[in-house]
């Protein structure tokens, strides 16, 4: 067995891996090293060969393989050691055993780790829609990969389930190979991916998106033949006779990603049931000393520009604790979603005679317009903003002081519509 | 003619509604700031959108490189584009940016690799 040592190892090479670990090197921790399964750096964004990357962290527009391309070189330019082709099988908090293709197992023993394991996809058992089993159904994440990566196209007429970025990106990428997108079928009475993409992925191309819809039953022996999709009441209940049979020989499954946590919860580590994620403090650092966390294993992200920068924030802090930098804790508090907030990251302040400000992200439950966002501390409001208008496909953020925190309080956020 | 545009410059996502004429804008309203009235002015004369697709690879061990348009085109020469990316095939080594078609049908725009590829060992 190989033996490894180094100050920050680092589990994932997209983009959350790569800017934490640039972000570690340029902190001053000697040797960093990335972890990567796959042959090649550079996570899902990879298959992402569409536009929409980098649009506020370079104020550009790049495609994913762009976007990964500037981080992984930045990264090699400082320095840092990249394993590809090794899957990190277990951990024992900073100790990583790991298999590689090559050198068979290798262990790494870290200073500290940052997770950065990303996302995988919901699918069907996840989601159980009724019928049989044919062959023709993929996850809209698995068919990007397929037509991008691995020239193999899914099918010739398809039904897309569920309104969220992956799967509009894929409409519109089928669109353009020739095949025949029916129609984007979503549960909610609202899109869960980003205006932007309704535009340009399914307005474009006249594609019908189907609010308050689902997928009742898939048909077919062999292959599918088609769906029956009917209207949904308010309790996502389909309404009897409003079914309609779509022919179709492909269906996507677009229904929302996962973080990938079973090394951390191996390790005992706090999980938010809310995001799925480890819970976190504002350095990125989970309820096990010396483990950071960020990017898609946290809580999923639609943007990776925001993924950078929480990545960038891991990795600096995650070099701090391996060189013995970081200042005593004096406390925390923790934060907690109030009105129509789905869930806040990080999900506890610590304070420390730092009291930097901090960046706190979150989600809206519902769209909502014409809204104002209250933080309060034990029920005081400390900051307040106004939106346009908020969505749950988009992360809103607000910043806020903890100079005056007190060990033991608690912050929530709140958002109500202003009439 | 009327046409309802969403604008997309940030996440607020106003409706945008221009009046006018094919090649002429009469009026616009809905725009809850400046930014939207040249978002709402190009896609109503000439909307424009990059494109990106993969085409052929040979000598690499990937089967496909991702390729894009270096400046948006417009949106109704799409698909007349993906035909002319549907029959290249290029052959590794490629550096980011390459130019693999130059002024592709003639729009001032190229076909550029977004991706490096080095042969296969
Ligand atoms: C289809 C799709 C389209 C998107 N479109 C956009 C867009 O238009 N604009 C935008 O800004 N954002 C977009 N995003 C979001 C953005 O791509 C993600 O937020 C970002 O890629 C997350 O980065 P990550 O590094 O956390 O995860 P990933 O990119 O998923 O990287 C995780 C890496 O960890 C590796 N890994 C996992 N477990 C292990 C292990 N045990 N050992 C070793 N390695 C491991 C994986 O192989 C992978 O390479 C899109 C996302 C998807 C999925
Ligand atoms: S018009 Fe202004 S406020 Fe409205 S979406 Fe466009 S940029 Fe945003």
């Amino acid at each position: 067995m190989i033996h490894k040592r180094c100050d920050v190892a680092i589990i994932g090479g997209g983009p959350a891996g790569l800017a934490a670990a640039m972000a570690a090197k340029r902190e001053g921790a000697s040797e960093v090293m990335v972890l990567e399964r796959d042959s090649s750096m550079g996570g899902i964004l990879q298959q992402c060969i569409h536009p929409g990357f980098g649009l506020t962290y370079f104020d550009e527009e790049l495609t994913g393989p762009e976007y990964a391309a500037r981080f992984f070189e930045e990264a090699s330019a400082e320095g840092v050691s990249f394993m590809l082709n090794t899957m990190v099988l277990h951990m024992e908090a900073t100790h990583l055993i790991c298999s590689n293709k090559e050198l068979g197992m290798v262990t790494v023993e870290a200073a500290s780790v940052v997770l950065a394991m990303g996302c995988r996809e919901r699918t069907r058992a996840q989601i159980q829609i009724p019928g049989s089993r044919p062959a023709g159904i993929y996850t809209a994440g698995t068919a990007q990969r397929l037509i991008n990566r691995q020239n193999v196209m899914v099918g010739k007429r398809v039904v897309i389930l569920g309104s969220g970025d992956i799967g509009m990106i894929m409409a519109r990428r089928l669109t353009l190979e020739g095949v025949d997108v029916v129609a984007v079928v979503e549960i909610q009475e609202y899109l869960t991916g980003l205006t932007r993409n309704r535009v340009q992925c399914l307005d474009d191309f006249s594609i019908p998106l189907l609010l308050s819809h689902t997928v009742t039953q898939i048909v077919g022996k062999g292959r599918v033949e088609g769906v029956f999709i009917a209207k949904v009441d308010e309790q996502k209940v389909p309404i009897a006779g409003s079914e309609q049979f779509l022919e179709c020989d492909t269906l996507l499954l677009s229904v929302g990603l996962i973080p990938e946590n079973e090394l951390t919860k191996s390790q005992g580590i706090e999980i938010d049931p809310l995001t799925g994620g480890p819970r976190l403090n504002q350095y990125q650092q989970t309820s096990l000393e010396g483990v950071f966390a960020c990017g898609n294993v946290v809580h999923v992200n639609d943007l990776v520009d925001n993924v950078s920068i929480e990545s960038i924030n891991a990795g600096t802090h995650a070099a701090r604790y391996a060189l013995k930098k970081t200042h005593l804790r004096e406390g925390h508090v923790v934060c907690t979603p109030g009105e129509q907030v789905r869930y806040i990251c990080p999900q506890e302040i610590a304070l420390d005679p730092n009291r930097e400000e901090v960046t706190l992200y979150f989600r809206a439950t519902v769209p909502l317009k014409k809204v104002r966002i209250t933080a309060s501390i034990d029920g005081k409001v400390i900051r307040t903003k106004r939106a346009v208008r908020v969505n749950p496909g988009e992360m809103e953020q607000m910043t806020i002081s903890p100079a005056a925190l007190l060990d033991g309080q608690e912050l929530t956020i709140d958002i109500e519509e202003v009439r | 003619m009327e046409k309802v545009i969403t604008c997309t410059v940030c996440p607020i996502g106003c409706e945008i509604t221009v009046t006018g004429s094919e090649g002429r804008i009469e009026g616009m309203r809905g725009h809850a700031c400046k930014r939207g009235i040249p978002f709402a002015t190009d896609e109503f004369l000439l909307p424009k959108r990059i494109l990106t697709t993969c085409v052929k690879l040979s000598g690499s061990d990937e089967p496909l490189l991702p390729v894009r348009s270096d400046k948006p085109i417009p949106k109704e020469k799409l698909f007349a584009c993906m035909e002319l990316a549907k029959t290249l095939e290029v052959s590794a080594p490629i550096g980011m940016g390459e130019v693999l078609i130059a002024n592709i049908l003639g729009l001032d725009c190229n076909l550029v690799a977004t991706k490096s590829v080095t042969p296969r060992q």
